[in-house]
């Protein structure tokens, strides 16, 4: 039983961190109906400027492990949330008028570009994340020790999480990206800026998927330059578990598959979680094409 | 209040709209009538930005409208009902209404003009809480227009408001057309396929043939022209 709870915390965490990535997808999906494969790679550069913020201001020395971790986590949502944006202006504006499959390749090569400068700049090889940033204790819930990293990832992710959803759902700008989303042209009808939205929805994707890059930096303490590629493509089937373009849905696909995999590789074999998360997501379609949350509502003529 | 100069609109390589004039007056309703395939939708999403012409300009109290994106023009006090009604089916009446408000920041302002929708269209009322995509497609076309006018505009755009209406219901549709024309003070160009009904609701009317205006004269003029009468209201 320990072994199950212990295995599910961790799913947790890891299904944490690929909802906060799976978000940006879906985002960006809903609204420009454009698969933004450089995501992963932004989701990494976060996990890199992270580490680089990490020891070049030595922030957990000077604020303490608690506010130097946060004070972090909001510069790198920031700079990435402004990578984002550049690459919407760079990549994918100038391509708005154009058949959808040219924006598809343009996030390809973004994703290339991204990765191998990347690697010009750090290395090819693994980076390390300093030792004990965060201190390595263990927190007793009923009787189960749960590494602090793990409570933390959890509960971050699930706050920005909340946030985002109260954000899309009760402020104006949150409403006028759920009607871009709906409809591009009507939402310009009502005076809705999408060009506004469509930035936007490049800063919160992007920042989010930023931090948990950080997260993962943090958690396991080695980072790569190819790692988005995964963890994009794990995210991208939590999106799509879900429903693509349905946030709610990002979120539950994302956890969901953290766990599932999580105790895949524990009772299975370790060599199969990547095939237990992409059999998920095969049933899943089949049983229900739209995603768990994606919705069918016939239009009326 | 609104004039079209010399408008060409091209889709492409194919020009749709062969440099039209037009123009409305303030109070007025104005109805543009023709074929399908005419350019009446183009001329107005032309007016509201949705599409750019090739040349000619697009006034509105003598500044130009044609080089702004759309949403200016909403701002600028132009609201568009599109064909088709374009509802976002996925949100409530509710939100579809809050969503028509989006250029207005006067909370008050946005109260007074939502109680008044309630009153031209008490049916929203009832169903301010249900998903837009449930609505009957005549409480869809109310919501429409409802929306239009959260935006508290000085000219309403209408693109086919009786297409596929039930006959009972187009009547009701353009009776409220006209109250918010008389009692709302909104002027009103309207597209309409059904050309009897709009004659009889407009001051005046254009005739819109592949692209050129061929015809303009008072409503009660075109109902008496004896070519209108042939090709649109079925009489010979």
């Amino acid at each position: 039983m320990e072994e199950f709870f212990q295995q599910l915390t961790n799913g947790l965490a890891v299904g944490g961190i690929y909802a906060l990535i799976a978000l940006g997808y879906t985002m960006v999906y809903g609204v420009l109906k454009l698969i933004n494969f450089a995501h992963g790679d932004l989701f990494t550069i976060g996990s890199y400027l992270g580490l680089t913020l990490l020891t070049s201001l030595s922030l957990a020395d000077r604020l303490g492990p608690a506010a130097g971790v946060l004070v972090l986590a909001v510069m790198v949502m920031g700079l990435v949330a402004v990578v984002g944006a550049l690459l919407e202006r760079v990549a994918y504006r100038p391509l708005r008028q154009s058949p959808r499959l040219s924006a598809v390749v343009s996030a390809l090569g973004a994703s290339i570009f991204f990765s191998n400068a990347l690697m010009l700049i750090y290395g090819a090889r693994f980076q390390v994340y300093p030792q004990g940033i965060l201190p390595k204790v263990a927190v007793n819930i009923f009787g189960l020790d749960v590494p602090l990293v793990r409570i933390l990832i959890l509960a971050a992710s699930v706050l920005m999480m909340l946030a985002l959803y109260f954000f899309i759902q009760k402020t104006r700008i949150g409403t006028a990206i759920r009607a871009a989303a709906i409809d591009q042209d009507a939402a310009r009808l009502m005076g809705i800026d999408v060009d506004r939205v469509i930035l936007f929805v490049f800063l919160i994707g992007p920042a989010l998927g930023g931090v948990a890059g950080l997260m993962v930096g943090l958690h396991y303490g080695q980072i790569n330059f190819t790692m988005g590629w995964i963890y994009g493509l794990k995210a991208f089937t939590a999106a799509i578990l879900g429903g693509i373009g349905n946030i709610p849905g990002a979120m539950v696909g994302g956890i969901l598959l953290g766990v599932v995999e999580a105790l895949g590789a524990a009772y299975l074999s370790m060599a199969w979680k990547d095939a237990i998360a992409f059999g998920v997501l095969i049933f899943i379609l089949i049983v229900r094409p739209t995603g768990l949350l994606g919705e069918r509502v016939a239009e009326k003529v | 209040m609104l004039q079209l100069v010399d408008l060409r609109v091209k889709y492409g390589n194919i020009e749709v709209l062969h440099g039209i004039n037009l123009e409305v007056k303030e109070g007025e309703i104005v109805t543009i009538l023709g074929a399908n395939g005419a350019g009446k939708s183009t001329t107005l999403l032309t007016i509201s930005g949705l599409v750019k012409p090739a040349s000619g300009a697009v006034y509105y109290h003598k500044t130009s409208l044609h080089k702004r994106p759309p949403h200016k023009v909403v701002e600028a006090g132009i609201a568009h009902v599109p064909e088709g009604r374009r509802i976002f089916g996925t949100l409530t009446v509710q939100e579809n209404l809050n969503l028509g408000a989006f250029t207005c920041r006067d909370a008050g302002r946005i109260r007074k003009t939502q109680e008044w929708i309630y009153e031209l269209f008490p049916v929203l009322a009832e169903r301010r809480n249900q998903l837009a995509g449930t609505l009957s497609g005549g409480e869809q076309q109310m919501l429409a227009i409802g929306r239009g006018l959260m935006s508290h505009p000085k000219i309403l755009l209408l693109d086919e408001p009786s297409l596929g209406l039930a006959p009972l219901l187009v009547k009701t549709i353009f009776q409220t057309i006209q109250e918010i024309n008389q009692s709302g003070g909104v002027t009103i160009v309207l597209v309409e396929q059904n050309a009897r009904a709009a004659l009889k609701l407009a001051h005046r009317g254009y005739v819109l043939e592949v692209g050129n205006i061929v015809l303009e004269d008072t409503a009660q003029g075109l109902l008496a022209n004896s070519d209108v009468q042939k090709a649109y209201l079925g009489g010979g």
